[in-house]
């Protein structure tokens, strides 16, 4: 009777794990098929290009706090001038990917779920299908083919914008030998570094968009809610849910990186 | 009989504990019109989202041309679904694309039409959605009747061979319900795709109705021709149909057939003694929906009621309608001869106001160059208020006659 409830709980996540690498097969098979690119185009556009903003404020003021803290840090060890390159490195191989992928789960990944869970509360799935229209095709596929596209994008220009953030606290505002900073930047990071944080966001990107587009498909399926309400928790699981994973994944990754 | 176009045998679908459909059995031909009727929550949507696939059956099968869907092979379920066009009840339009782009959404994902095709052919379906205006709006934008005939466009954009209209005109106002109901029966002319109907507009929608299957306690308790369901002494027709009807026949204000034999029995048949009665039976003919898309028909009959009311009323007649076209009238006391008088009387005065009446309104609602050709049969009878009412009805339907006639080409004058 104590295990009942555990074993019950194990056994929903094993269902909704394996239900949404079938989901996510599914989706990412159909990205090839025809009249794709439009669709893909205006996800890239609304995923990508609409979250620039975002991700420019974001990173610049993580770039910013990180030259502050690790300036003040530093300076204990008199080691302030690899300061740039502790900056790069701490943004291309963890914060870019990771906070650019929750700042993407909180923008992006929260209309993703709405949108579709309000396109299948309206019937306009079911509509689409008796249309012949394929769902996972004209709604899924897009999506994650776009995330896929946008989250290393965004992640690149996070970092440049992070790196910029800490030459303002860092050499501007603190006095650091300007040419000092470039250097360390330069000579500290390698391709490795670059690889395993673009390879981050390509897991995150995979992980937030299938999490999203699965909690909106599959909002009609909740027992706990209906309507309207089922599609606001349907949201807020896609965004906390996401999230999760995206620090979890992020361990995962990186250990086996390492 | 043929083959059904779509069968189910002992179809049933559970929610939960729910029952919807409890084993049922219909059939919906080829080339028809079969209107679905029901209370709400017997399984009407149900079963219309078991025809086009999108709910499947727990128990029994759906077979299509006499093949079971589910041993269909995915290219001959897709050629299946192909052919069949679903409007929601809701309208399931997608709101974040304008008018223009909900209609042509299914031919540009599942077609490979040039731009310049989709664009005529969206068009063509918003010209005849009366729609023009609004391409560029999205859905939220537009009343609840525009919505619907958005979806209506939608469903029709693929020139489909099976439609299913989840009622199609609830919302709407009568003028526009009759253009619906119209052009459905127009289009069901002119491409000749079969229609399965849900529909509330009883009895607006036994005009274009070929079959009616009637849906109760998750069976078809119910299926053929309306004539047939008018004749059909079952207490759940009665409760529908009839309680539906009302007292007063919502189309032309007339008896309903209920009240109607009801008077007839009270007033006449119960009396100790005969009474000679003279019955007249109208068939009102006109081109319906052939030609004249959107012609409002039934408002053509509801002014032809007001004038049999209006004239055989005072004389102590009663009236009500009998078949989809047809109007009785019975005058009690009145013998063969002066019936007949009267009814000279009543076709001058249908031939001098009543079809300018009819023609105006045409006008009014269509544009100006519009006319529509119209002629009306008349058969007259005396019988005895013992006689079966059915049997007068028989013997002045043989009797019919054109008794009046109005022809667009000679300006509206008489044969």
């Amino acid at each position: 009777m104590f295990f009942s409830p555990i074993g019950k709980a194990t056994l929903e996540l094993v269902r909704n794990l394996g239900a949404m690498a079938i989901f996510f097969a599914e989706g990412s098979v159909k990205i090839f098929r025809r009249k794709q690119v439009r669709e893909i185009v205006y996800q890239v556009f609304y995923i990508g290009a609409k979250s620039t903003n975002i991700v420019i404020l974001i990173g610049l003021f993580t770039g910013m706090v990180l030259g502050l803290q690790l300036y003040y840090t530093l300076i204990k060890f008199g080691s302030e001038g690899v300061l740039g390159s502790v900056i790069a490195l701490s943004l291309i191989r963890e914060l870019g990917p990771v906070l650019t992928a929750i700042m993407i789960t909180a923008r992006a990944g929260s209309a993703m779920a709405a949108e579709i869970g309000i396109l299948r509360i309206s019937e306009q799935i079911d509509a689409l299908y008796t249309m012949r229209i394929d769902p996972m095709r004209y709604i899924v596929s897009p999506r994650i083919a776009a995330a896929i596209i946008s989250f290393p994008l965004l992640t690149a220009f996070f970092d440049l914008i992070g790196i910029l953030g800490g030459y303002l606290t860092g050499v501007i505002l603190l006095g650091v030998d300007k040419g000092a900073y470039f250097y360390r930047v330069h000579a500290y990071v390698d391709f490795v570094d670059i690889k395993g944080g673009f390879l981050k966001s390509l897991v995150f990107a995979v992980l937030v968009s299938t999490i999203c587009c699965f909690q909106g498909f599959f909002t009609h399926m909740r027992t706990d809610s209906y309507g309207a309400k089922s599609v606001s928790l349907s949201t807020t699981s896609a965004v906390v849910i996401s999230c999760v994973m995206i620090l979890i994944s992020d361990y995962v990754v990186t250990s086996l990186l390492m | 009989m043929d083959l059904p176009l779509i069968e189910f045998r002992d179809v049933t679908k559970r929610f939960g504990d729910r029952t919807i459909l409890d084993k049922m059995s219909l059939k919906i031909y080829e080339n028809e019109i079969t209107t679905i009727i029901g209370k709400s929550g017997t399984g009407k949507s149900v079963l219309l989202k078991h025809i086009i696939g999108l709910l499947k059956p727990d128990e029994g099968t759906i077979l299509f041309r006499g093949k079971p869907v589910h041993e269909m092979g995915k290219n001959e379920w897709d050629g299946y679904r192909s052919q069949v066009s679903y409007m929601f009840q809701n309208n399931a339009l997608f709101d974040s694309l304008t008018v223009f782009d909900n209609i042509a959404l299914p031919l540009r994902q599942t077609t490979n039409l040039r731009k310049r095709e989709v664009m005529r052919k969206v068009m063509t379906r918003i010209q005849q959605t009366e729609l023009t205006e609004v391409t560029r709006k999205y859905p939220s934008e537009l009343s609840g009747g525009m919505q619907k005939r958005v979806a209506l466009a939608r469903a029709l954009a693929t020139d489909p061979q099976i439609v299913l209209f989840d009622e199609p005109t609830t919302g709407q106002d009568p003028i526009r319900k009759n253009i619906i109901l119209s052009m459905i029966a127009h289009y069901r002319r002119k491409f000749g795709f079969t229609a399965v109907l849900i529909s509330h507009d009883i009895p607006d929608v036994f005009f274009i109705s070929d079959r009616i299957i009637l849906l109760w306690e998750g069976k078809a308790a119910f299926q053929g021709s309306y004539e047939e369901s008018m004749r059909l002494d079952h207490p759940m027709i009665d409760e529908l149909l009839h309680s539906l009807e009302g007292f007063q026949d919502e189309l032309t204000g007339l008896l309903s057939k209920q009240v109607f034999k009801n008077r007839y029995t009270m007033t006449l048949q119960r009396r100790q003694t005969d009474v000679t009665v003279s019955a007249i039976l109208f068939t009102v003919d006109f081109d319906l929906a052939a030609d004249l898309f959107g012609a409002p028909v039934f408002e053509i009959l509801r002014i032809m009621g007001q004038n049999i009311n209006d004239f055989f009323g005072p004389l102590g007649g009663f009236s009500a309608r009998h078949q989809r076209n047809q109007l009785l009238t019975i005058l009690p006391h009145i013998q063969l001869p002066d019936a007949q008088a009267l009814l000279d009387t009543f076709a001058r005065q249908l031939q001098e106001k009543a079809f300018s009446d009819i023609q105006a309104m045409i006008r009014a609602n269509m544009g100006d160059h519009m006319c529509l050709n119209l002629s009306v049969k008349a058969g007259i009878i005396e019988g005895k208020s013992t006689d079966d009412i059915d049997r007068i009805i028989d013997k002045a339907e043989s009797s019919q006659k054109v008794v009046a006639v109005y022809r667009c080409d000679q300006g509206g004058e008489a044969r």
